[in-house]
């Protein structure tokens, strides 16, 4: 059996009196998609900030192909193959959206200093062109990406994450805002992504019809604990879950 | 860089060199001046327009770099050894200055760097024995080049514009390069830019001192150009003119710092027929620019153009619109 990607340990926060996550453990493996759901509250984000150095835990260890990486910032976290997507759109709005593809993974080429006299795109222009084919943004490739629709720009800020080939990839809400039409296209493209480049994901995610179809596994969130982890189809047939969670 | 924009650089290149033929000793000296102004407000349109960081004290990088070859030039060193020094010492200082901006940003990022430029003017006020105080320090000589003297006005004059035209190539080069982007991401989303691996420290640092080297170097060249230095060009009303000139030009628009230090140095004498109403006409006329312009004089073809974009847009969600009520 292979090693986990990401092996979070008993991970804890407290904001005062309130315990946000409280002993949260779970293990990504290669090449799965693993989806963390759970209503508003249930420490979610603050599981997720944590795990990508936004916010310190107060107890607890995050192993990243077993190197620990409790604490280190997010430029670390970046460095060591960790991509990631903000819960809000968060592209370079003056850019171009091949411009804002290629500052997603030119820190990845050569030194600083060498940098300085690298060619603008840094040779990553097919890479990005490779990814604006593969997320259908070509007729807007050229554009600012704060021209665009919504829906548009949350495809780029989703091809962003997966410019530079990180192991690890965790997305908060890929389909928040988005038009229903375009969250299949998203599952889609998750899953076209994760079979070419075999890298792992965690989706945070509210639609249940997303996450049912695109993860591998599902861990459910509760008041700041686990409440389950299984399939899809072990999720769904989970009567805790079902009663705290997904309702009848 | 297109056809068309090569086409301009050439004509702007050659009006700058045929211009001083028509104008007097006042007048090139103005445009000598204007050129500084160009050098030194194209380093704070890297630190502000490009990395998006806030300061009001350029005006000391200015001031030190100035002093800085006055004072050598004095002790009977070579101009070719003030000028880096001036660049290198400034590129130093600026690097020190962003460490603030680490910790804070906007208004208490302004707010620290105004209180660094009053520490370095009152340096340059009070520190007699090496600034020469209030009565500043007189003589400086203008420096020579393979042997050619650029102690004549229109020598100065072309000397500066080649200066002006290496350093705006090596910025724009440099701009063109990862970094340009890097500063660029910084200035748009910071948290992003970290998760991405842009180096926002490094970034932050390095737009400060590369900022400061370029207004060591203007100053550099305005202490040989006036012949004369005290401490009265480099207060914060200087810092806030020379921001005024980057954010009136276009924060972020390479040609940006052409149009605003214009704006700043040029348009003060052609106002000179408004006499005591001068001060009142500059600023009203800089109030309405920053109401209808606020992303500065450049922006005004992206605003066209956006207007454009909008207008086809919607007109093309007409016509569709209009098909499909026809089709139904």
């Amino acid at each position: 059996m292979s090693a986990p990607v990401l092996e979070v340990r008993d991970l804890r926060k407290a904001y005062g009196a309130i315990q946000a996550v409280g002993g949260v453990s779970f293990q990504v493996m290669p090449g799965e998609i693993f989806g963390v759901i759970g209503p508003n509250g249930s420490g979610k984000t603050t599981m997720f900030n944590s795990v990508l150095g936004q916010i310190e835990p107060d107890a607890g260890e995050i192993r990243l192909n077993g190197a620990d990486i409790t604490g280190l910032s997010p430029l670390e976290l970046n460095r060591r193959g960790v991509g990631r997507t903000f819960q809000t759109l968060q592209v370079f709005g003056k850019m171009s959206v091949r411009d804002n593809l290629i500052v997603a993974a030119q820190e990845h080429k050569g030194s600083m200093f060498s940098r300085m006299f690298a060619p603008g795109d840094s040779g990553l222009g097919p890479k990005a062109d490779e990814l604006i084919d593969l997320f259908r943004i070509r007729h807007v490739a050229d554009k600012p990406a704060g021209s665009l629709s919504y829906g548009q720009q949350k495809l780029v800020d989703i091809a962003m994450a997966f410019m530079s080939e990180p192991a690890l990839v965790l997305l908060d809400e890929p389909c928040a805002g988005v038009n229903p039409s375009l969250v299949g296209g998203i599952s889609t493209l998750l899953k076209e992504l994760n079979a070419r480049r075999g890298g792992s994901f965690v989706v945070i995610e509210h639609n249940m019809d997303f996450v049912m179809d695109l993860c591998h596994r599902i861990m459910v969130m509760v008041e700041g604990t686990v409440m389950a982890i299984g399939t899809p189809a072990e999720i769904r047939a989970n009567k805790a879950v079902l009663d705290a969670y997904l309702g009848n | 860089m297109n056809k068309r924009n090569v086409v301009l650089a050439f004509l702007a290149l050659a009006a700058l060199l045929v211009a001083p033929h028509f104008l007097k000793s006042y007048g090139l000296y103005l445009l000598t001046y204007w050129l500084v102004f160009i050098l030194a407000t194209m380093g704070l349109n890297l630190t502000v327009g490009y990395a998006g960081q806030k300061s009001l004290g350029h005006a000391a990088f200015f001031g030190i770099g100035a002093y800085t070859v006055a004072i050598m030039m004095k002790a009977g060193l070579s101009f070719w050894l003030g000028l880096p020094a001036a660049a290198l010492l400034c590129f130093l200082v600026g690097l020190a200055l962003g460490f603030p901006a680490l910790r804070v940003q906007t208004i208490y990022l302004a707010f620290a760097t105004l209180g660094f430029n009053t520490a370095a003017w009152l340096v340059m006020r009070n520190e007699e024995w090496l600034t020469g105080g209030t009565f500043g320090i007189n003589n400086i000589a203008r420096p020579s080049l393979f042997g050619m003297s650029l102690d004549g006005s229109l020598a100065y004059y072309h000397f500066t514009l080649g200066m002006t035209i290496i350093f705006a190539a090596l910025l724009w080069g440099l701009l063109r390069s990862p970094w340009g982007k890097a500063f660029t991401a910084l200035r748009d989303n910071p948290i992003r830019a970290e998760s991405l691996g842009v180096d926002i420290r490094g970034y932050t640092l390095l737009s400060f001192a590369i900022g400061a080297a370029y207004a060591g170097i203007a100053g550099a060249l305005f202490a040989s150009l006036v012949q004369f230095i005290d401490p009265a060009p480099f207060t914060v009303g200087s810092s806030i003119m020379m921001y005024l000139m980057v954010v009136v030009g276009g924060p972020g628009y390479f040609l940006g710092p052409v149009l605003g230090a214009a704006v700043g140095v040029v348009l003060p004498e052609w106002l000179r027929f408004a006499q005591a109403w001068y001060l009142f006409v500059f600023g009203t006329a800089v109030v309405l620019l920053m109401i209808w312009l606020p992303d500065g004089l450049l922006s005004i073809p992206d605003r066209l153009r956006a207007r454009r974009e909008a207008r086809e847009a919607s007109a093309a969600r007409s016509a569709a619109a209009a098909r499909h009520g026809g089709n139904a």
